[in-house]
């Protein structure tokens, strides 16, 4: 697991010898979506609550960057803390009604609010509706980094990853984690305890809701682009399964599970234009007979030597 | 004559046409042991699931340590020193013994908006827990996962988390449910020494443990309670022979 | 004139109300039976939709194409019940959602596949393309009576079978109690097949309805299927009751919603924030719906008992 972070690091001296730019290109792309997913892991896989509408966070960080940038403001400083903001407010919001259900309709309830959260986009014309809209600039932080310098931003969302993981890594093993760990374990046995639960998990929501928006701001930098497309539930389900195929409640099995995703769809929609119908049926295979993951499955290899 | 800590008064619940719990009254005080009885179905279980929170009644009262608990949260009961144990075995399964307990010292050393220190570092968490452990007997398997310990071994994990909380009152339904007699005479050794510093209300079904720990008995039979007093009160209470032992069996308690 | 277009906003609203009943009941009976979730229905909705395109073509009839193209989609979900659906049941609820999910993207690209990635539409003969003129000079679209009418026609075929057979006593019998079902000897196998197919089928039935109008196109079913879920969780998972209220409250507050909250939001703020905010906002609407709804009623509106 630290081999892929290493590879991470060293990556852009590696690409510019082999003359590979388009390796970087996957490599951003697969670490912004690793954040995302090292959100969703949080909720997921350590607090047991199924969101399938993450993406939505992703999105709105996103727009918290093209709409600012729509009417000029360039600046970072503002764009980032207010990704972050909207983030944690609508995961506020949300998570209110969402988490006083449970199971299927706890499911259900998310997407249904990202799927809101898509159509509200998609009818406002002025920020280009159905299509989106391109930004010229990315987020300017003026003496601290250039992001438009390629290698800067690399590194940029490079330390955004760390972050995260370092993160998720703390709140885990502190009070809060086990909370919210032991919620997911026995909801009524931590209630019994003294734990009101329905509060600490919806500051985990919160906080997962927030570092998602934070992926979306990296996103929408990294395309000079934003649109609605980017919380479709399609994606949720995308980041779902970067959590699920890399173990959930593993550390770093969303990222793995985000390298082994997105180089997926990238051969297969290179080899064919009917590629949901073979990934489709990959995902559908993996979930039938390969459980607990790639995490799940190396940890079994590691009990077999 | 202590006062009471735990104070019931006129509970009723129905489920459909049933009724669970038949205008219920029931004392626990400072510092006793109170063993609740009946045959099965009595409604026992659902009245601790009433005094715990976790089910609303119908009507009536429920007063702990002088405050008005009817209508408050499980965990605010939890907070205020109400510990639980299950009658069905409910741990968390997939954590670690000692974390099971730590997470009860946890619920009551102040709040858990912590993101930093990792909890198996902090003393103030992990000593009672270990303290715990090492009363019910269990702290050599304080490393191992809760779900691999044995039925007995479970039942004990129950009453360690129960204890590691500082709680005023102990609600224990039928702590040895489904153990063997080895196990039984150590768990039975283990509510010995808790009767010294803990107020408890006991649901058991083993006459024997019941008239050896308790300070006073209550009977339920259909949701009613149809007395409730003294150990040998009760033992030579008509009423309950009757309820309890049938019509057939004229004499021996 | 106000008065006419009213109703036809209405009806507009019944027709979509209906159409999400076919989808919606499905989805809920599945799950409420079989504790199985579906989010690859939208695609059964999808086949239905294009069976009735190489049918009606082949054929030349739309009305023979739809008798037909029913059992075929009845068909397709007895296929993926057994390959699929099947090994599924046992597992927690995060492994369905995960494998319908590949099970969308599987049919999106089969259908890419199969017939192109340009929308297929189909024809309708003459005397469902007119206009049918009801009482008080109001005039319908044929086809939308049409809609309507078979809707509500296998509405009541459905609660009929459900509430009156001795099959829908078996399928009830194993809703409320799966083992003792089939301890006391029903097929639960078999049954559990019947359901998913027969929710497939309507599914399919309500796609195939709605093709002549909007075209059958990739990705037909997966928006459409969102808002059947959200059907079935203001309604309350597993209850047909719950699905038929729910699906017309949804349908009419869609509708009406489009139509009319800009003219209602003209009320009381200036036109350029009416039109800018509207049509968000009725896009939202059907989710702050639910969202209200659930606040109070967690589990929906009609929960069935529990098990």
């Amino acid at each position: 697991m630290i081999a892929v972070l290493l590879a991470f690091a060293v990556l852009p001296g590696v690409t510019a010898i082999l003359e590979q730019p388009f390796l970087l290109d996957l490599a951003l792309r697969i670490m912004i979506l690793s954040c995302a997913a090292v959100s969703l892991n949080l909720i997921l896989g350590y607090g047991g609550m199924i969101s399938f509408g993450h993406a939505a966070y992703i999105g709105i960080g996103a727009y918290a960057l093209g709409i600012p940038a729509y009417y000029g403001a360039y600046s970072g400083y503002l764009q980032l803390p207010l990704a972050i903001g909207a983030g944690a407010l609508f995961a506020l919001v949300t998570g209110f009604i969402c988490l006083r259900t449970k199971g299927v309709y706890f499911i259900m309830i998310t997407l249904a609010f990202a799927q809101m959260a898509y159509f509200a986009f998609v009818s406002i014309e002025e920020y280009g509706g159905d299509d989106g809209l391109v930004i010229d600039r990315r987020s300017t932080f003026t003496g601290i980094v250039d992001m438009e310098a390629n290698l800067e931003f690399y590194y940029v969302t490079f330390a955004f990853l760390l972050g995260a993981l370092f993160l998720v890594s703390r709140i885990v093993n502190a009070r809060f984690g086990m909370v919210v760990q032991g919620a997911k374990s026995n909801e009524a046995r931590m209630q019994s305890l003294g734990f009101d639960t329905f509060r600490y998990r919806l500051s985990c929501y919160v906080i997962a809701g927030a570092m998602a928006a934070a992926a979306g701001w990296l996103m929408g930098n990294y395309n000079y682009f934003f649109s609605p497309e980017m919380m479709s539930w399609t994606r949720s389900g995308e980041l779902i399964f970067m959590v699920v195929l890399g173990g959930a409640g593993s550390l770093f099995g969303p990222v793995l599970g985000a390298v082994v995703l997105i180089i997926l769809e990238e051969q297969l929609s290179g080899a064919t234009v009917y590629w949901p119908l073979v990934l489709g049926a990959i995902l559908v295979a993996v979930v039938i007979f390969a459980r607990g993951g790639i995490d799940g499955a190396i940890a079994k290899l590691e009990r077999r030597k | 004559m202590s006062a009471a800590l735990l104070d019931v008064r006129g509970l009723n619940k129905s489920f459909g046409g049933i009724r669970a719990t038949d205008n219920v009254d029931l004392t626990v005080r400072h510092g006793e042991t109170h063993a609740l009885i009946g045959p099965n179905g009595a409604g026992k279980t659902t009245l601790i699931a009433q005094l715990a929170g976790m089910v609303r009644p119908d009507s009536g009262h429920i007063r702990f340590a002088g405050r008005d608990i009817t209508n408050l949260a499980p965990h605010a009961r939890a907070r205020l020193g109400m510990a639980r144990s299950f009658q069905i075995t409910s741990i968390f399964a997939d954590m670690s013994v000692l974390d099971n307990t730590l997470l009860a010292v946890q619920a009551h050393a102040g709040h858990s908006y912590r993101f930093w220190r990792p909890v198996r570092g902090e003393a103030r968490l992990t000593r009672p827990a270990m303290a715990a452990l090492e009363q019910i007997g269990l702290a050599g398997k304080a490393a191992h996962g809760a779900g691999e310990l044995s039925h007995g071994e479970h039942r004990q994990l129950e009453i360690a988390m129960a204890l590691a909380g500082k709680s005023k009152l102990l609600l224990l339904d039928e702590p040895m449910a489904g153990m063997g007699a080895e196990e039984s005479a150590r768990m039975i050794d283990i509510l010995k020494r808790l009767k010294a510093y803990k107020s408890m209300l006991l649901i058991e079904h083993d006459m024997d443990v019941v008239f050896a720990l308790a300070d006073r008995i209550t009977v339920m039979v259909n949701g009613k309670t149809i007395a409730s007093g003294a150990p040998e009160d009760i033992r030579a209470d008509e009423n309950v022979r009757r309820a309890y032992l049938g019509e057939e069996t004229s004499g021996n308690a | 004139m106000e008065w006419i277009l009213f109703v036809s906003q209405v009806l507009n609203g019944l027709q979509l109300g209906i159409l999400l009943f076919l989808l919606a009941a499905g989805l809920t009976l599945v799950f409420g039976i079989m504790n199985f979730i579906n989010l690859a229905h939208g695609s059964l909705y999808m086949m239905g939709a294009y069976f009735c395109v190489t049918l009606t073509s082949l054929l030349g009839s739309f009305p023979l194409a739809v008798l037909l193209s029913i059992p075929l989609t009845f068909v397709l979900g007895i296929a993926i019940e057994r390959l699929v659906v099947r090994h599924l049941y046992q597992r927690d609820h995060l492994d369905q959602v995960l494998a319908t999910f590949g099970l969308i993207l599987f049919f999106n690209g089969a259908v890419h596949l199969l017939w192109g990635a340009e929308g297929n539409p189909i024809r309708l003969p003459d005397y469902l393309n007119g206009r049918v003129t009801l009482l008080a000079g109001i005039e319908i679209p044929a086809f939308r009576l049409a809609i309507i009418a078979t809707g509500l026609m296998v509405a009541g075929g459905l609660i009929w079978l459900v509430g009156k057979t001795r099959m829908g006593m078996l399928i009830r019998a194993g809703a409320s109690n799966r083992r003792m079902a089939g301890a006391l000897g029903v097929d639960i196998k078999k049954l559990f097949t019947l359901v998913f197919a027969l929710g497939a089928a309507m599914a399919g039935l309500a796609g195939m309805m709605i093709a002549p109008i909007t075209e059958a196109y990739i990705g037909m079913g997966d928006d459409i299927l969102i808002v059947a879920l959200v059907v079935i969780i203001i309604g309350g998972i597993g209850s047909i009751r719950g699905a038929f209220v729910a699906a017309l409250l949804v349908g009419m507050i869609d509708v009406m919603g489009r139509a009319y909250l800009d003219s209602f939001m003209k009320l009381f703020m200036n036109i350029q924030s009416a039109e800018t905010a509207s049509p968000a906002l009725s896009a939202m609407a059907i989710y702050i719906l639910m969202a209200g709804i659930l606040y109070f009623r967690p589990r929906g509106l009609f929960p069935p008992k529990h098990r």
